[in-house]
């Protein structure tokens, strides 16, 4: 029972780390909490959706080219909402609440536009296949998200850790005005993360939309909440504690449904979270939150 | 269009800072080889001209031509590429990346990746502690090793110019001394250098030529040895043990 249980929280887990992983580039690199990032995670699973259906293309096919529309709207909303902003030396508050607009225009739209109502992906479009190991039943899909969430995981991590490209966004992320004296265009590494951000993010949705078949404009309201939780707790703006931090939270998610009741879910792991703050107040692996003026 | 023979020459340079002029008709010129150096007191205006020929600040009026050429207008990736390389106030070092990340990120605008490699070597046999501690973060080391970092990461992308902030401040004495040092030896090898200083007798000692700014303008410029003997450069920034940087 605890096998199959953890089998569950590992899928739902490495979703929720894909999708806290792009939140918290931006916040690291960019330093804002991009408040339309659930947004953005509801327009990839329906931008898959679009292409199944009306395309007829394959899901593992519509995946990556969803992945793609999703950054390229990442990259607009950089480019209308948060480069004015960056320009005029802002308030760190104001290109947050600039992204509440994003989020909302968006979700309207795809209200607009799909309805209100759930839609699923047609018959077939989903690999229902399972394997039996004991009393551990394990779907294809669930593997395919896994290996999915962890090779985009992965990759993000080496590109940051060995190339040159990886080093000066780390280089960004730390100082943008040093990076601009050593010749880095600042304002490109920042589109490029806007980009791959949102591309983790709609690619989360649409892994999402695949396990519970289930899309819906409002889809990624739920999602804030966990993916500011899970970033904090990783420690804000760092990679492995965004994935750390997404996995622990769906097990904590799954295991509080299995022995407690799925309506203590939040609750628990929400608290369980609290108590983590309180005992390592920068997150699991953060550094001191340090300022420089 | 430029027929003289300034590697730069600044006429009429003004910036704002925020609302505040900071930088009123600033005219400077360095030639081929010449150390100069930039003096004056807190808030005189020394690192907003650097950071206008940096390109990180837009000039309200003026230009800056480097080797005949205006880059007053161009974005800072572009001046750093033409070899105008400032070592910040403060060294600016990448903490959470390591020494050698931080020597690699130095020749990050270079397209021929072969000769950074040849010059990693050349910076690294030049502060032999670099590469002692090449692996570890750059946070861990000692102030004055920060500023052979910030030199050393400088010269990765071969300057024609380096500006240097206030490369004295915060450190030991003996530690400075050092640091000017490998300063000459590195002007010795034919780069130019515009040393911009509160620690104006160092700053004048190693220097051919200085310039004195007060509250955003030019009051005085003349051979770094005329400068050190002037009385009114002594009485305001020499003050010899006295509070150095207290201007009327």
């Amino acid at each position: 029972m605890i096998a199959q249980q953890l089998i569950n929280a590992l899928t739902l887990g490495s979703v929720y780390a894909l999708f806290a992983l792009g939140f918290t580039l931006v916040f690291g690199v960019l330093e804002v909490i991009n408040l339309a990032h659930g947004a953005v995670f509801m327009a990839g699973a329906y931008a898959a959706l679009l292409l199944v259906t009306k395309a007829n293309l394959n899901i593992w096919v519509a995946l990556p080219l969803a992945m793609l529309a999703s950054g390229a709207l990442g990259l607009l909303i950089d480019q209308i909402v948060l480069k004015p902003l960056r320009g005029r030396r802002a308030h760190h508050l104001m290109p947050m609440i600039a992204t509440i607009g994003a989020a909302t225009l968006i979700t309207n739209a795809a209200q607009g536009i799909f309805g209100a109502e759930t839609s699923r992906f047609p018959l077939g479009t989903i690999p229902e296949e399972s394997f039996q190991i004991g009393t551990i039943r394990i779907t294809e899909l669930q593997i395919a998200i896994v290996i999915i969430s962890f090779l985009l995981m992965l990759l993000l991590m080496v590109i940051l850790k060995k190339t040159r490209l990886g080093k000066a966004v780390r280089a960004v992320a730390e100082n943008p005005q040093t990076s601009y004296l050593l010749g880095i265009n600042v304002e490109g590494v920042f589109r490029l993360v806007s980009f791959t951000a949102a591309a983790l993010g709609g690619g989360a949705g649409v892994l999402i939309g695949l396990s519970f078949n289930a899309i819906f404009p409002f889809m990624g309201q739920p999602l804030m909440p966990k993916g500011i939780a899970v970033i904090i707790l990783g420690g804000m703006g760092d990679v492995r504690g965004a994935m750390v931090g997404g996995l622990f939270l769906g097990v904590a998610e799954v295991m509080s449904v299995a022995y407690l009741s799925s309506d203590y879910r939040d609750a628990v792991a929400f608290g369980l979270l609290f108590l983590i703050l309180l005992v390592r107040p920068s997150g699991l692996f953060g550094r001191v939150l340090e300022r420089k003026a | 269009m430029a027929t003289n023979k300034h590697l730069l020459e600044i006429v009429g340079l003004a910036v704002n800072y925020g609302h505040i002029r900071a930088v009123h008709q600033l005219d400077l010129t360095i030639q081929q080889g010449e150390i100069v150096a930039l003096i004056g007191a807190n808030g005189a205006g020394k690192s907003t001209t650097l950071l206008a020929v940096s390109g990180l600040l837009k000039p309200s009026a003026g230009t800056i031509l480097f080797e005949g050429k205006d880059v007053g207008r161009l974005r800072p990736q572009e001046i750093v590429q033409h070899g105008l390389i400032q070592v910040p106030e403060g060294r600016a070092i990448l903490t959470t990346l390591t020494v050698l990340e931080n020597l690699e990120l130095g020749a990050y605008s270079r397209k021929n990746r072969r000769e950074a490699a040849q010059d990693l070597e050349v910076v690294l046999d030049r502060f032999p502690i670099l590469r002692e501690r090449g692996d570890l973060p750059a946070g861990n080391l000692s102030g004055g090793e920060q500023q052979m970092l910030a030199i050393g990461r400088a010269l990765m992308g071969r300057p024609r110019l380096l500006l240097l902030d206030e490369p004295s401040m915060g450190l030991a004495p003996l530690v400075v001394q050092g640091i000017f040092e490998i300063l000459q030896e590195i002007n010795k090898t034919g780069t130019s250098i515009l040393l911009v200083e509160q620690n104006a007798r160092q700053a004048l000692r190693v220097a051919n030529r200085g310039y004195v700014l007060e509250t955003g303008k030019i009051v005085l410029s003349d051979t770094a040895s005329n400068l050190l003997e002037n009385q009114k450069v002594i009485d305001a920034y020499l003050g010899g043990g006295k509070d150095c940087c207290s201007v009327d």
